[in-house]
């Protein structure tokens, strides 16, 4: 029994959190009583009580749960355990459990953790749409509607899109650039666990008194900072999420750069890693602002400190600055990484090239500097300065370039091809290069501050984002998912029930979002539980699709679960892929390589005689060694 | 390579599909009834860009769909396609294309942007004061009246809405009128609208605000000018000394006017 509560693991976890937890709420007790006040505070926005243990708690759940020991002991300046791996790689199903320092394990805990999450919000979306299907109130409150929509988008955004790709990257990423793990194994597991929390803190706030966190996925102030105590939950399950992403950028970042195998220059990566250390550019960078604005919404609640409270000096639209700081490159968080996706299955399904890889490249990194500086295009009719508008509009059109340069691409690396369309994950591909067509027509067309004033705000921008979320993002996820399931499970996934749901997806995804353009133009406003009866057979029909898009989902579900635990063996290369994840077996040894492998020419070369991507071990002799560039020079 | 395509057939049905694109989406009344002088040149922006944007599309599908006719692998061919690692011409060109029209739609919005905010001489001032979950709006040209859930606009003068929100933000939006404009506590946002067509129009709340959101509407009325007089006449209530108090403390940030004139 002692030895249980002193290893690390879920029994010291569990006491970790309760003592935490309790800490916090003594000492906000303790406090207010020392100085004279009443020892709990109700006030919607306080509630030092519960805030003050929501921060406290999940940190001893945390160092309990094992995430902090080898550095603390290392700062206390105590005796490091040595290194035994006993922390690293599944050997069973319950290693995925528990502190587990394998890229492959930690890859495998987030994409779990994230659809599970994916789950949960698509049924809160489901009861969104049930409520829409008819004018009037029938199935939940207009307070509960918010809360379910706001924890839709929280959900979906900061604990499913955002971190599934985190995930999918985190399996991958390390076996395509030969690395044997991530740079910063300790940290990417504490990545892993800070998300759960998040989304926890996230669907928790539904038992909060007042309810779920009810003032949009945007949050503004001064609602957000004078909701009731839900918010508060909202505030600081951004803080985990957003310090899981930063801590996974840096690590993706340290990897990319630093442990590239031998012969792995920066033209040679595939696009994927390219993707990634785009994206990871933006978190770093831009996610902290996001954390700062929720903090500081937090303490405008808690504190009174006036960040956002006009009547106290603050600055109401300076939310939206800083809001939109981060939240606009999220945009591209939640696609660059899926543009890598898409540009390894369509090369490796068309047998081709990709189209003008080098522009490709240099297209991800345009990206990440225009996404710096369009923030303000959410914030036309905002009441901001009016001058800011035309620069922010001319440069988000420019985005369009390089976005277009990625679609031209994808089409060119068709052409003089070969293209096999068996796989769900090609199917899914080409799906996403039209419908994410339409949803970057849609974003020029925002872009354009006139036709903004008319249809921001309305059901054109739900239509809008969902077409670059779902029939963007999340067709990308999918893809993602099918072309690397046999990597990751060693099974092949059933081919038919794939189709069945890429074109129930396909169907559910056009039916439920193309018409929220039009009824969006024509006078409905979005993140409303009641519309005029003039859009109710409209509605109606948008639900009956949403319900047709959610129930296909279970379709996934069940090919995922069942192909993993009775699916065929799958081979180490099913898709006679060139990268390099796909020369070792599947899935791959827990140490990723017996040598590390040299790369001696590009990851698609795909069609050019006697060409090779990466030379794995004990099979050096026939092939001629790499030119000597050392790894990290272009 | 270019010469083993046939580029004039493809280009050929990418202008058909476009113009059966636009034919459709054309002949669709997008945006609802016009209300306002500003709502044609909206709509006329909105129509050029469905033709722009048709055409974009109809390019992609019939570069998608061609390959995926002409490439698909036989069964059981598994052989690589070409080794064609990209073309110089072809990626200079979907470069600045698509530059060139996005700079041409930029240019088009600020231009009607500057027509649609261009301000007369002697408009008409209304105040907009919004709360949880109401609109009220006072009339200070006419002695500080005011009037709650309806507005009273006459017919063909341009108004000039100063707007403020006495708790969260809210946002005006009439959509005959394709105006939106977001009433922000602390300051007075101000939006310009010429009505041209009398009738009866509601005005929406399009900004979250809490529980009463959804129902957060109020009467507009547009009615010719000796009507509106006759109306504003009739209105005896004075506007209540909180929301005076709030025309003269916010701040205003944000006055209209010409894209490139400044701030404050």
């Amino acid at each position: 029994m002692v030895a249980a509560i002193k290893r690390p693991g879920w029994i010291r976890g569990a006491l970790g959190l309760v003592a935490a937890a309790a800490f916090g709420f003594g000492l906000v007790v303790v406090l207010r009583a020392i100085s004279g006040l009443p020892a709990f505070q109700t006030e919607q926005t306080g509630y030092p009580q519960v805030v003050v243990p929501l921060i406290t708690g999940p940190l001893g759940f945390l160092a309990g749960f094992g995430c902090f020991d080898y550095w603390l002991r290392w700062a206390a300046g105590m005796p490091t355990i040595p290194e035994d791996h006993s922390q690293h790689g599944a050997r069973s199903w319950r290693d995925y459990l528990r502190f587990n320092t394998d890229h492959k394990v930690i890859g495998i805990q987030y994409i779990c953790t994230n659809f599970f999450f994916f789950f949960v919000s698509g049924l809160m979306a489901m009861l969104i749409r049930a409520e829409l299907a008819q004018p009037g109130t029938q199935v939940v409150d207009a307070a509960t509607f918010n809360g379910l929509f706001s924890a839709h988008a929280a959900i979906m955004i900061f604990v499913f899109i955002v971190p599934v790709f985190a995930g999918i990257a985190n399996y991958v990423l390390p076996l395509m650039i030969g690395a044997p793990d991530m740079a910063f194994p300790r940290l990417n597991a504490l990545s892993f666990w800070m998300l759960p929390i998040a989304g926890l803190l996230f669907v928790g706030s539904f038992l909060a008194p007042g309810g779920a966190f009810d003032a949009g996925w945007t949050g503004y102030a001064p609602l957000s900072t004078g909701a009731p105590l839900g918010q508060s939950f909202f505030n600081l399950g951004v803080q985990f999420a957003g310090a899981s992403s930063i801590a996974t950028a840096l690590n993706f970042l340290v990897t990319i750069i630093t442990m590239r195998s031998p012969g792995m220059t920066f033209w040679r990566m595939p696009l994927l890693v390219w993707a990634n250390l785009s994206t990871s550019l933006l978190v770093v960078a831009a996610t902290p602002f996001i954390a700062g604005a929720q903090f500081m919404v937090l303490l405008d609640r808690v504190l009174s400190t006036q960040f956002f409270q006009f009547a106290g000096g603050g600055d109401v639209i300076s939310y939206q600055h800083i809001f939109w700081f981060y939240s606009h490159p999220a945009v591209y968080i939640m696609m660059l990484p899926g543009f890598g996706i898409i540009s390894e299955v369509i090369s490796t399904h068309a047998r081709k090239p990709i189209f003008g890889y080098r522009l490709m490249a240099l297209a991800l990194i345009g990206i990440v500097v225009l996404s710096y500086s369009v923030w303000a295009h959410h914030m036309f009719v905002a009441g901001m300065f009016s001058w800011l508008r035309v620069p922010m509009m001319i440069t988000t059109l420019l985005i369009a370039v390089p976005t277009g340069i990625k679609i031209f691409s994808w089409l060119g690396t068709l052409y003089f091809g070969k293209i096999h369309t068996y796989s769900t994950a090609m199917l899914f591909a080409l799906a996403f290069i039209v419908t994410f067509t339409v949803g970057g027509i849609s974003g020029v067309m925002l872009g354009m501050v006139p036709l903004d004033i008319h249809v921001s705000d309305t059901y054109f921008i739900v239509a809008h984002i969902h077409f670059v979320l779902f029939g963007g993002s999340v067709f990308t996820i999918f893809a993602g998912i099918y072309h690397w399931f046999p990597k990751m499970t060693g099974r092949m996934y059933d081919e038919k029930l794939g189709r069945v749901h890429f074109w129930g997806t396909v169907v559910g995804t056009w039916g439920t979002f193309l018409p929220m353009h039009w009824v969006g133009m024509d006078g409905m406003p979005r993140r409303v539980a009641d519309y005029a009866a003039q859009f109710g057979d409209w509605n109606l029909l948008i639900s009956v699709f949403a319900f047709i898009l959610g129930a296909v989902q279970l379709v996934f579900l069940y090919n995922m679960v069942v192909s993993w635990r009775f699916g065929p063996r799958a081979e180490a290369n099913p898709w006679r892929a060139n990268s390099i994840e796909w020369q070792v077996s599947s899935p791959p040894p827990i140490f990723n390589f017996d040598e590390i492998p040299r790369v001696v020419g590009g990851p698609y070369e795909f069609g050019v005689p006697g060409a090779r991507h990466a030379i794995m071990a004990g099979e050096g002799a026939e092939v001629p060694q790499p030119e000597p560039t050392v790894a990290g020079t272009p | 390579m270019n010469g083993r395509l046939p580029i004039a057939k493809m280009l050929a049905a990418t202008v058909a599909l476009t113009a059966a694109i636009s034919a459709v989406m054309l002949s669709i009344n997008w945006n609802g009834q016009q209300a306002s002088t500003a709502a044609p040149k909206i709509d006329d922006l909105l129509n050029i860009m469905i033709v722009l944007s048709s055409f974009v599309f109809a390019l992609v599908m019939v570069m998608l769909f061609y390959a995926l006719w002409k490439y698909k692998a036989k069964p059981g061919d598994e052989s690589d396609g070409e080794p064609i690692h990209g073309n110089t011409r072809l990626e200079v060109a979907w470069t600045l294309i698509p530059t060139i029209i996005v700079l041409f739609a930029a240019g088009y919005s600020w231009v009607v942007l500057d027509e649609i905010e261009s301000k007369d001489a002697n408009p008409l001032t209304v105040d907009v004061f919004s709360q949880q979950f109401a609109w009220s709006f006072g009339y200070p040209g006419k002695g500080n009246v005011w009037s709650q859930g309806e507005l009273h606009v006459p017919l063909g003068r341009q108004v000039q809405f100063k707007m403020h929100s006495q708790d969260v933000i809210h946002s005006f939006w009439v959509p005959e009128w394709r105006i939106k404009k977001d009433n922000v506590p602390g300051i007075t946002t101000t939006a310009i609208v010429t009505p041209d067509r009398a009738g009866t129009y509601q005005l929406i709340c399009t900004e979250l605000c809490g529980f009463g959101h959804a129902a957060m509407r109020a009467k507009v009325v547009v009615e010719p000018p000796a009507q509106f007089r006759k109306w504003v006449a009739g209105v005896k209530e004075k506007v209540p000394p909180p929301y005076m108090e709030s025309i003269r403390q916010d701040t205003e940030t944000n006055p209209v006017q010409p894209v490139g004139a400044g701030g404050a």
